[in-house]
């Protein structure tokens, strides 16, 4: 049963993603203020809470390292890490390509989440390089996994900085589609959400399965040395 | 002195004494904070304002922090120390509670400098950057002291240390030169201490995961 | 279409293209765990091969 989780998780992404997109592009009503342009909404904002639900993950797979001190969480948390980098990075295309047709910009430092993503890309950008500085192992294990837990301690920390330095610097605050939403583009909403979530957990499944057979192998090719 | 505190206090004077006979670090950094400001002189245009220069300070510290704290556990790991301090009985945290006192120490020098040149050469300094400083330092000597273990054990060294540790010093900058130019700095400056005792318990209770084999 | 519609599809074109790239670098390193395992395969193969060679050899002698 543990091997069809893959399969289960990427047909719950074809119909909840699939189904999704199409209900986004083609059946809610157009936003009252922004228009058309306002349904990239559907896909950036649950590919940002997607992207902090990996890390979250893989910060506790880190934990579970830590605590059980059981190597096998770290090809996990990697996973789940690198997996969350690449949503994190979509967040930053999807939501430069808003900016766009919201303020006319491709980037605005007045944008919370956009900033928030770009300290996130720095930081867990650094995750990588440190791991591939250091000898795999145990230590780069732990290493790894409590850089992972310094991340999300980093995420509400940085909230509140950068909405700090915005009163700062920038005393005027762009809004992006307020929370009263008609029921229907909340229901599309949610499930786009859902949708993104299944896509990442199959990529992590996917991803991770690819990587524990990389391991085996290796282990073969020795024994038959 | 036995005990956890004695530990601390242990090594915390062991560094202070190698740098006082070695005179390795703080010298260095002592002299490029200055040579930082010199440069934000030239680097500024004419019409700069004068916010512009309390942002320039605030970077000039955390570089000069960073500065100090590549060398932060260099001498541990040349000497082949580091396993030794590690397989002592006591509680590896006092490892990370004794560098971090050191660190600040540095720190704390540094900006003893730093402060009355910048004063000097740019504009007067309140007490709410003074303050700023002293908790800014707190928060860099302890996320910095953690980090600076991990960049040890890599191959990269001092390439890794400033990549680890600058996204988790943008909230200190954005304290420190709120603290600094805000009209309430009293927001910036709870910022820094929220900032200091969330990483200071995360990075004493992690660390001896850091260095265990 | 409007430039404001022609940026949401692009938007959403960026996700599909990158989950398709992604798919595209797991199928190459399936394709290659596939070969891996086959020359792995052989080489067990040949050596059980060899060890049943082996005891036949001394089966005879013996």
């Amino acid at each position: 049963m543990r091997n069809s989780r893959p399969a289960l998780f990427a047909l719950a992404t074809l119909v909840l993603l699939g189904g999704g997109i199409a209900l986004a592009l083609f059946w809610v009503p157009d936003d009252a203020d922004q228009g058309f342009s306002q349904r990239i909404f559907y896909i950036h904002v649950p590919i940002a809470l997607t992207a902090y639900a990996c890390f979250g993950w893989g910060a506790w797979k880190a934990l579970r390292l830590l605590w059980l001190r059981d190597e096998r969480y770290d090809l996990e948390s990697y996973t789940a890490v690198h997996i969350g980098l690449i949503f994190g990075v979509l967040t930053l295309v999807t939501g430069s390509i808003w900016a766009r047709t919201s303020w006319g910009v491709w980037w605005t430092w007045s944008s919370r989440q956009l900033v928030m993503f770009l300290v996130l890309f720095l930081f867990y950008a650094a995750y990588f390089m440190l791991r591939y500085s250091v000898e795999p192992g145990r230590r780069r294990a732990n290493i790894s996994a409590v850089y992972a837990l310094f991340g999300v301690v980093l995420v509400p920390i940085s909230f509140l900085a950068i909405r700090l330095s915005s009163d700062l610097i920038h005393p005027v605050v762009l809004k992006k589609s307020g929370p009263d939403m008609a029921g229907s583009m909340f229901l599309v909403f949610c499930i786009c959400l859902a949708g993104m979530l299944s896509l990442a957990a199959t990529m992590y499944n996917v991803e991770l399965t690819g990587k524990r057979l990389d391991g085996h192998l290796r282990e073969l090719r020795e024994a038959l040395a | 002195m036995s005990g956890y505190f004695g530990d601390v206090a242990a090594l915390a004077r062991k560094d202070l004494l190698l740098e006082l006979r070695s005179r390795d670090t703080v010298p260095a950094m002592l002299l490029f904070v200055v040579a930082a400001l010199v440069v934000f002189h030239f680097a500024l245009p004419t019409d700069a304002s004068a916010r512009a220069t309390d942002g320039l300070l605030w970077i000039g510290i955390v570089f000069t922090a960073l500065l100090g704290l590549t060398r932060a556990f260099v001498a541990e790991r040349e000497g082949g120390v580091m396993d030794g301090l590690v397989l002592a009985t006591f509680d590896r945290s006092a490892i990370w509670l004794g560098k971090t006192l050191s660190v600040l120490a540095f720190l704390g020098l540094a900006e003893v400098v730093a402060l009355p040149a910048y004063a000097l050469f740019f504009r007067p300094i309140g007490w709410e950057l003074v303050v700023a400083v002293v908790l800014a330092d707190i928060g860099i000597a302890v996320v910095g002291t953690l980090l600076s273990a991990m960049a040890v054990v890599s191959r990269a060294r001092e390439l890794l240390l400033p990549l680890l540790f600058l996204p988790l010093g943008i909230p200190v900058i954005v304290g420190g030169v709120g603290a600094t130019v805000a009209d309430e700095p009293g927001r910036y400056l709870a910022f820094l201490a929220l900032y200091d005792l969330v990483f200071a318990i995360l990075s004493w209770a992690s660390f001896e995961y850091v260095v265990a084999e | 279409m409007s430039s404001g519609d022609r940026y949401v599809f692009a938007a959403y074109t960026v996700v599909l293209v990158t989950v398709l790239v992604y798919l595209l670098i797991i199928a190459l390193k399936v394709s290659r765990l596939d070969r891996e395992l086959g020359e792995l395969a052989r080489r067990a193969r040949e050596r059980r091969a060899q060890e049943e060679q082996d005891e036949r050899e001394q089966a005879t002698v013996g």
